[in-house]
């Protein structure tokens, strides 16, 4: 009985210093429990854009995107025309980051000689730990575009305003896991003008995206934009005449600052009244347009500055 | 019997009892800085370092959370998470050892002390047995514990990739700074 004593005691002496520095962890993990931090969850995807549209991604305060967009010709049109590589058409784009929420970007597409310009706001954050955490991250985006190609008929009354249409769009995000990130993206898009009276002013259409990480710097995406058969006004059509869903499948590289998307799509413009509204292509027939964005980052203001 | 049991009990809560001897931090320093000819620096702060430290045995411990590290540029920090230390995978780098030279410290006189410290450093999954050197000055009763080490990132299995390789060295400075109070 005695030498159990002893050796209960001399256990109790010694396990102290045995497990020290186990126990000084231990005591570190229960202080950071008691101050448990709300975490956001970062990089749903690689860049501001999944594909062809807006992806849940903000710039960050101060930073400055310069965006290249090429979408070639269709890839269907043979040998002579170098599989669509002799055409292109093209989007130079700035992406600005005014704070941690919002952004706001301007553009200059080739395709219709479109200027268009946009706000994406982070309404709600994807985010775990600490109180009122989201499963999900909610943005909100609109773009006004503006065609400059000349008149059709000059002799008319043209109203400047017939030029402008507008898309307003939600994006639900979130992020599974570190490989999987999917999103959707309710969509509206305004016409002031259209060209028959059977077209609609209103369109609206439902677009789902995601993407699969295959390493840490390569992954594969998808964007699918459905237009959806809701019209309010008798006798119009619910989408624009001979066109059809945009599809987009692609990868995004990720070499240091710069992201290049290389994809392929039925979509012909990068502006989201082109793609989502006036996609004419048909993917399963070969209809489909090569192409590829590129991005570079500058930070101009230090926001994130660390203090010192 | 009882009487045994009782004085078991005294000595048990005695070994145990919240000694004067830890001191702790939440809030230290740890900054890291590449040696790169790159024109953007590759350098961060973490202020939110936690640290427990027994006077008596020297045994300490540190528990750096990767997420809070944060770089002047944001797209540089996004990728030292997601490409490089994965934070979502190894959420924290933790340093377990002991001041192997406790006794040459008198924490009741103010000066500089150097001290050399080993013990385990775990960064990224990948756990090594280190020794740096350091120092801990005494100000008041005060304890500042700093030092100044480079590690090598293939050590711990960091990758660079070719394309960068130019812009961020295999060699990474590490300073660490922390303030101790006294736990409560």
């Amino acid at each position: 009985m005695k030498k159990t004593f002893l050796i209960t005691i001399l256990s109790f002496c010694l396990l102290p210093n045995l497990f020290a520095q186990d126990d000084l962890m231990k005591m570190l993990e229960e202080e950071s429990k008691k101050q448990k931090k709300k975490e956001f969850a970062t990089a749903t995807f690689k860049t501001t854009r999944l594909i062809n549209g807006q992806s849940i991604e903000n710039v960050a305060a101060g930073v400055l995107d310069v965006k290249i967009s090429h979408r070639f010709g269709m890839v269907n049109r043979g040998a002579y025309e170098f599989f669509g590589l002799d055409q292109a058409t093209m989007r130079m784009g700035l992406d600005y980051g005014i704070s941690n929420r919002l952004m706001v970007g301007i553009g200059r597409s080739t395709y219709q000689k479109q200027y268009d310009a946009y706000y994406k706001f982070k309404l709600l954050r994807q985010s775990s730990g600490g109180r009122g955490s989201s499963p999900i991250s909610i943005s909100a985006t609109s773009s006004v575009m503006l065609q400059t190609l000349k008149w059709e008929d000059p002799k008319r009354q043209n109203y400047y305003t017939s030029r402008i249409s507008f898309a307003h769009q939600l994006i639900i995000a979130r992020k599974f896991s570190e490989a999987v990130s999917l999103q959707l993206m309710p969509s509206y898009v305004h016409y002031n003008l259209v060209q028959n009276a059977t077209d609609p002013n209103d369109i609206f259409a439902l677009g789902a995206g995601g993407r699969i990480k295959l390493s840490k710097r390569l992954s594969f995406n998808v964007e699918y934009y459905h237009v959806l058969p809701i019209s309010f006004v008798a006798g119009q059509d619910y989408r624009l005449p001979g066109t059809r869903n945009s599809l987009a499948v692609g990868f995004d590289i990720e070499t240091g600052g710069h992201v290049f998307q290389l994809h392929f799509t039925n979509s012909t413009g990068m502006t989201e009244k082109t793609f989502i509204t006036e996609t004419t292509g048909d993917f399963f027939k070969g209809d489909i347009h090569f192409g590829f964005n590129l991005s570079r980052v500058f930070t101009i203001k230090n926001k994130h500055f660390r203090k010192k | 019997m009882k009487k045994q049991l009782a004085g078991l009990l005294v000595l048990f809560l005695a070994l145990n009892a919240p000694a004067q001897n830890i001191q702790i931090t939440k809030n230290g320093k740890i900054s890291f800085y590449s040696r790169a000819k790159s024109p953007e620096k590759v350098e961060a702060d973490n202020n939110e370092v936690s640290s427990v430290f027994n006077t008596e045995t020297g045994d300490i411990v540190f528990a750096v959370l990767m997420k809070s590290f944060h770089f002047e540029r944001a797209l540089m920090e996004e990728h030292f998470h997601e490409n490089y230390v994965e934070s979502n995978k190894y959420p924290k780098s933790t340093f377990k050892g002991k001041i192997i030279n406790m006794s040459s410290v008198n924490l009741t006189k103010d000066g500089v002390y150097p001290v050399t410290v080993e013990g385990e450093f775990t960064l990224h999954g990948v756990t090594r047995k280190v020794s740096y050197t350091g120092s801990l000055s005494v100000k008041a009763g005060k304890i500042n514990a700093t030092s100044k080490f480079s590690i090598k990132l293939k050590d711990y299995n960091v990758t660079i990739p070719s394309l960068v390789a130019d812009k961020i060295s295999e060699d990474i400075d590490i300073s660490v700074d922390c303030r101790y109070e006294p736990k409560s």
